[in-house]
């Protein structure tokens, strides 16, 4: 029988929560790197065993921890004693080693001023498709870095700051690459968005970035409400089977794309709120879409209260609530754009973390809902992966 | 040389307790960082950012009830320090309510 294991990254370490197919009883392992924020966990789609992990602190900075193991033993890479040594014979890595590359540059600051870019930490670790040994890294201040070793050494992709970088302004939340997609058919395409700046793609492996925003509207947060760059993408969703359509979370809205990003319409549609962070695709269902809707930029909890996930099976525009199982009075959580995801089972399974600490699971596409895990530190992250 | 280092790097290089150091003669601040990241460089990072090479804002440096973290890197440890009769202490700052 198939087994699922959770990668939860929280404000005060990470957890694993471990299931069989059925999805009823978990198991909770951790917390991992206790006291430590994890902004993100993820595992590598070649091999469910190599895990990766960004472990940050406002004190220490920033530490990539990687697992070969699924998650019962973490090490920073290249500081295994097997793997790289000191001539003393002690940790060599360098893991935790991001630098922008050539003329650092500026990006518009709070006061209108050019500010330099500032490395603070990686948001998301998104590894390849195809090779356990690469994965992207999304940064803040907004950059997106690559490994090919394993996460021992990291190299910035600068072209992306190229993209109108000097007109990047970040918002509360700080300005990060917060979201990276990969095209299974394209292994060129990529995808990024970044906090308060848009949508990006690039079709050379990342050397090259064009801004994606064509349609969005950002009338209550930009001069111009169309502008190229610097609306604030909170999340992007692509279905492996077709990657040319995207869903997009905007600050404000709910948006789709049929050309990759040439251009977005808005299917918002009855939605309670379409603020909101996450936004996901079922696993077998291109045109089943999942969003968390949140009542405002001024209150970041769920309206009236209720937690309700919101599912469209006609890729967008109709969208109908699901609350069975969800605390439909005096929720007044939030659900960060990284602490959502779904498994490859049938029926899809589908995930979710809140700032309350509680990570909530349905087994049958959203239809009912129980919390696998109530008191965790506020969840930052949640991904999936589906063992054999 | 006696070093403290603050609980969460302890738990990143895997020791636990004082660590016990070699810094070239004369010993300065910036000798014990550059030793220990030497030794230990899965800590280069956290105490010190990359290429800046500048103390991490949260991080502070304590020798004989004296605060150094805001002196050059190239200033000399007090005698007791160097002999190993108090220790070189790295603390991670306070913060909370």
């Amino acid at each position: 029988m198939s087994k699922i294991r959770v990668l939860v990254g929280t404000k005060k370490g990470a957890f694993v929560l471990s299931s069989d197919g059925k999805r009823k009883k978990w198991d909770v392992s951790g917390p991992h790197f206790a006291g430590w924020e994890i902004y993100h966990v993820k595992g590598s789609p070649v091999d469910p065993n190599r895990i990766y992990a960004s472990q940050t602190s406002g004190w220490f900075g920033q530490i990539i921890q990687r697992s070969d193991d699924g998650g019962k033993t973490w090490t920073p890479p290249g500081s295994n004693p097997e793997d790289l040594k000191s001539p003393e014979g002690f940790p060599k890595g360098e893991s935790n080693k991001f630098v922008y590359e050539g003329n650092v540059g500026t990006h518009k600051w709070y006061d209108g001023t050019q500010h330099p870019w500032e490395f603070k930490r990686i948001w998301h670790l998104e590894p390849s498709l195809t090779d356990p040994d690469v994965v992207y890294g999304g940064a803040e201040d907004a950059a997106i870095f690559k490994t090919v070793d394993g996460g021992k050494t990291w190299k910035e992709f600068p072209g992306l700051r190229a993209a109108k970088g000097s007109l990047w302004q970040p918002g509360a939340g700080g300005m990060a690459v917060h979201t990276i997609l990969l095209d299974k058919n394209n292994a060129n395409r990529i995808f990024v968005a970044i906090s308060a700046a848009g949508a990006f793609r690039s079709e050379d492996g990342g050397q090259t970035w064009k801004p994606i925003n064509k349609g969005l509207k950002s009338q209550f947060e930009l001069p111009d409400p169309d502008a190229e760059v610097g609306h604030c993408v909170h999340r992007i969703a692509m279905h492996p089977s077709r990657p040319n359509v995207l869903f997009m979370q905007k600050h404000w809205d709910v948006l789709r794309t049929d050309n990759s990003g040439d251009l977005w319409q808005d299917v918002g549609g009855n939605l309670p709120s379409d603020f909101g962070f996450p936004i996901d695709v079922h696993a077998h269902e291109p045109n089943t879409v999942y969003v968390v809707p949140i009542k405002s930029d001024s209150d970041h909890y769920p309206p009236d209260g209720k937690l309700r996930v919101c599912r469209s099976r006609s890729g967008g525009n109709e969208w109908e609530l699901l609350t069975k199982g969800l605390p439909q009075k005096d929720c007044y959580v939030n659900v960060l754009r990284d602490a959502m995801c779904v498994d490859s089972l049938e029926p899809c399974g589908i995930y979710f973390g809140t700032t309350g600490g509680q990570v909530y699971g349905s087994a049958d596409s959203g239809d009912t809902w129980e919390p696998i895990v109530r008191d965790l530190p506020p969840v930052y992250s949640v991904e999936v992966q589906t063992l054999a | 040389m006696r070093v403290v280092l603050p609980y969460h790097l302890k738990n990143l290089a895997r020791i636990e307790g004082e660590l016990e150091l070699d810094v070239p003669s004369p010993a300065t601040v910036g000798g014990v960082l550059d030793a220990l990241e030497a030794r230990f460089p899965v800590l280069r990072g956290t105490v010190r950012d990359h290429g800046t090479m500048k103390r991490r804002p949260f991080i502070r440096f304590f020798a004989c009830k004296e605060d150094m973290s805001l002196e050059p890197p190239e200033t000399p440890l007090p005698e007791e320090v160097v002999s190993g009769k108090e220790p070189f202490l790295i603390i991670g700052a306070m913060a909370g309510g």
